[in-house]
């Protein structure tokens, strides 16, 4: 199988890959979005600190 | 934490290789089929995630156990993402082999009123300040809406739906072939170590807000200084 082949996946290309892309972004969001609002509590805890 | 994501990775590229490359082309659906490797594990996911939020949510009511609460309130963005997935990749799976992305049919609808519940068990809780009462509030009604479970996973026996039949829990022997089902097998359990990982995250930042006047959290700020 060529990588052409690989990626046309049967002529159904237009379905199969959005749906493993918007599967990747999603589940890379639910990781990045509580990463970022630790980092923010920590930014702003210190802030009302000081 | 890193051995999880270690773990979680490797999964996933085995399961994607077996699935997207080395599995055969369905006899009947072509390469479309493909999309089963994302959309059954979500579809299992959502479900599953819906139980465990349920039961925290009952041991928070029950128990009062701060923890509980937090695991079941964390849980509910995650097992949203997956409902959504599930339909999402359900419905570009549709428009090819059924030649429509949706019909209100029992499977479709009850999936989605699965993610009305989850939205409805986020807004619940982000509605009230005070947590203790927003977490029993979401609780209640992650309960209530356990009775959509059931109806899910049996709405393609009981009513006539163009979604196909169980294929994999079926009593008698699985009606996939091994060199698909495996890939299957592998990206289920990929998603269920993720889950772990995106909860430990979620429960971490509820944990820091809920407990930002305790003395460990002023004591965490301050370390984190330097």
């Amino acid at each position: 199988m060529s990588v052409q082949e690989f990626f046309a996946m049967g002529g159904y290309a237009l379905y199969v890959w959005p749906s493993y892309g918007l599967t990747l972004i999603i589940l890379l969001a639910n990781i990045v979005i509580p990463v970022l609002q630790r980092k923010q509590f920590f930014r702003q805890s210190l802030k009302q600190k000081r | 934490m890193p051995w999880l994501v270690v773990i979680f990775l490797l999964l996933t590229a085995a399961g994607l290789y077996g699935g997207l490359y080395l599995a055969p082309a369905d006899y009947q659906q072509g390469d479309s089929y493909r999309i089963i490797y994302i959309h059954v594990p979500s579809a299992w996911m959502s479900l599953f995630i819906y139980v465990v939020m349920a039961i925290a949510g009952a041991i928070g009511l029950v128990w009062r156990i701060k923890l509980a609460e937090i695991v079941a309130v964390s849980s509910a963005p995650i097992g949203a993402s997956f409902t959504f997935i599930a339909l999402f990749t359900g419905s570009l799976w549709g428009k090819p082999m059924w030649g429509t992305w949706w019909v209100w049919d029992a499977r479709l609808t009850s999936e989605l009123i699965l993610l009305f519940l989850y939205l409805g068990v986020i807004g619940l809780y982000g509605a009230i300040d005070d947590k203790r009462v927003a977490s029993r509030a979401a609780a209640i009604l992650a309960l209530v809406g356990v009775v959509n479970i059931p109806i899910i996973h049996y709405s393609v026996e009981w009513w006539n739906t163009l979604h196909q039949g169980p294929t994999v829990t079926k009593m008698d022997k699985p009606s996939i072939h091994v060199s698909m089902l495996i890939p299957l097998l592998l990206m289920a359990l990929s998603f269920n170590v993720y889950y772990l990982i995106a909860l430990i995250q979620r429960v971490r930042v509820e944990l820091l807000q809920r407990e930002r006047n305790s003395q460990w959290v002023k004591a965490m700020v301050l370390e984190n200084k330097q």
